[in-house]
């Protein structure tokens, strides 16, 4: 597939999962396309990062379901921030360990998951919503019912991945991207690198294949896809552009600049202009990429 | 060392104090946000608490080697985050997260800053708090303890306090336990009438009345204060020649 496939199949309204975690390992090259689309009124759940910003200045999110957007080495998404504070996005604003559970809730096709997460804090006032449940055996104890968080669709990256839909990660942690697409309808992977499936288990163990072709739709080959989230072993995030990318939500003018250097072409000219870009930086001359206030 | 250097610093004395927040855990997983705190559960490791679980920031245990040689670290295990929501309900972790505002309960916020539903100031979201403090021990770090942080009531409670937990139904808040709030001024604690928050310790230099001018809400006290323990010798040495060459102590406290 291509990325211009899986944005194809996505309609406008559905609640999209997006796999990785902060600004780690985020399906950036699905993501830009979705921004670049004619889709909208969106909602989107995530362990959020760059894509819930990138999306949210885009306009194309009608509700975030999220624990916290954040952009880790810069603490606040600023996109996201701005939004929350026109009132521009609704949120679902729920603790981290709640999103897991309604992420395996849907996986495991249970209306709900018992927890004890969220009880005496006012994410169940924000969130009126939600239920809390007795346990029927002895001890009588009271819970949060975190509802399942099923998905029309999910989109997650990884480092390798066959064509018939086995994916690998290989770096330290696979977050939560297998039950994202569990939980969903359709999942689409984006990675680094197709490979023959003889090829997986040269670059890292079993327990690497975190994703099996029973879970997955379809798969895109996306070098750099996860740019500028970090995407190790094969590339950490990129600070520097990150902070740009930061900087861009100082005004419409700066995000018009952005997204008409980077955005507003296909993922071609964005990987052409992000090299530019480091180009740039690599030269003593210029000077570029100054961190954020 | 000289005269001069031997003595503490204000960021080395908050090192250590949070380091103290982690005494007698044993082999349960340290999860400290920002660099002090981080050095200070590093330190606990080294020193007196050997047995706790230090992640790298992402999914890999770390340590010291068992033989003492080295305060080099060495992988020992491997979590990721969906493990540390496991070890988070089994209870076996004590977190010391920041707070953006901390109520005389220990309620916190990290989420937002006026109305939820259209707020002044979007902040990170509430994270985890909400499960950390009703699952396991919690504590909080201020590098800068003032009226904004230390408020009447706060905005939205991403952590949950001791009145809040007492208002729980049944055993349900038997987990619920904030063992200490460390700031730039004093160490504080949670042991004053019906669980609200006391100052247990004011730094070298800082008078009682300097952290009831910055706090926002009427604060227990003992009769007389102590003062902020010093770190060892050893410890400034760990602290200097080790755990932080680069003196990034010093960045956090502005």
């Amino acid at each position: 597939m291509t990325a211009a496939d899986v944005i194809g199949e996505l309609r406008s309204g559905m609640t999209i999962g997006i796999g990785g975690w902060g600004s780690r390992r985020k399906p950036m090259a699905l993501v830009r396309a979705l921004a670049a689309s004619n889709l909208t009124d969106l909602t989107v759940v995530s362990y959020g990062g760059p894509d819930v910003g990138l999306l949210v200045a885009a306009g194309k999110v009608r509700r975030v379901v999220t624990g916290f957007v954040s952009l880790d080495s810069i603490p606040l998404e600023p996109h996201f921030r701005l939004a929350r504070q026109r009132g521009s996005i609704a949120l679902t604003e729920l603790d981290e360990g709640m999103l897991h559970w309604g992420l395996l809730a849907a996986a495991h096709r249970l209306p709900f998951l018992p927890m004890r997460a969220g009880l005496g804090s006012d994410v169940l006032r924000v969130n009126p919503e939600l239920r809390t449940v007795r346990s029927p055996y002895a001890d009588g104890e009271e819970f949060v019912a975190v509802p399942a968080r099923p998905l029309d669709a999910a989109l997650i990256h990884m480092n390798r991945a066959d064509a018939r839909g086995n994916g690998q990660y290989l770096g330290p942690d696979p977050y939560f991207d297998n039950l994202y697409c569990l939980a969903a309808e359709r999942a689409y992977m984006s990675c680094e690198r197709i490979v023959p499936t003889a090829d997986l288990l040269a670059a890292g163990p079993p327990q690497s294949l975190l994703i099996n072709r029973a879970m997955v739709a379809g798969v895109v080959e996306t070098p750099n896809g996860a740019h500028f989230t970090s995407c190790v072993p094969d590339y950490g995030r990129d600070e520097e552009f990150q902070a740009l990318y930061a900087r861009s939500a100082a005004s419409p003018a700066a995000w018009a600049a952005f997204a008409a250097e980077f955005l507003d072409g296909e993922e071609k000219d964005y990987q052409e202009a992000v090299a530019r870009f480091a180009a740039e930086r690599a030269d003593p001359g210029r000077a570029v990429g100054q961190a954020p206030a | 060392m000289t005269g001069k250097d031997a003595r503490a610093t204000l960021a080395e004395i908050c090192v250590a104090a949070c380091a103290d927040a982690w005494r007698g855990d044993g082999a349960i997983l340290a999860s400290p946000m920002g660099i002090i705190p981080t050095l200070g559960a590093r330190l606990a490791q080294l020193t007196f608490e050997p047995d706790l679980l230090l992640t790298d920031g992402e999914a890999t245990l770390v340590g010291p080697p068992a033989d003492g040689e080295s305060a080099e670290q060495v992988a020992e295990g491997w979590l990721p985050f969906r493990e540390v929501f496991t070890m988070l309900a089994a209870g076996k972790r004590h977190v010391m997260m920041g707070a953006a505002q901390l109520d005389q309960f220990g309620n916190q916020n990290i989420s937002c800053i006026g109305d939820w539903a259209r707020p002044k100031a979007q902040l990170l979201g509430v994270r985890g708090a909400p499960g950390n403090t009703v699952n396991h021990p919690v504590s909080y770090w201020v590098p800068a303890h003032s009226r904004r942080v230390f408020v009447d009531r706060v905005d939205m409670a991403s952590g949950v306090g001791y009145d809040r937990a007492s208002g729980l139904s049944g055993r349900t808040a038997r987990f619920h336990e904030l063992r200490c709030v460390v700031t730039n001024l004093g160490v504080l604690d949670f042991a004053g009438a019906d669980h609200c928050m006391r100052l247990r310790s004011v730094h070298p230099g800082v008078s009682v009345s300097d952290v009831a001018e910055a706090t926002g809400f009427l604060l227990a006290a003992p009769y007389q204060v102590p003062t902020t323990r010093l770190p060892t010798a050893a410890e400034l040495a760990l602290i200097r020649e080790q755990l932080d060459i680069g003196a990034r102590r010093d960045q956090e406290l502005g």
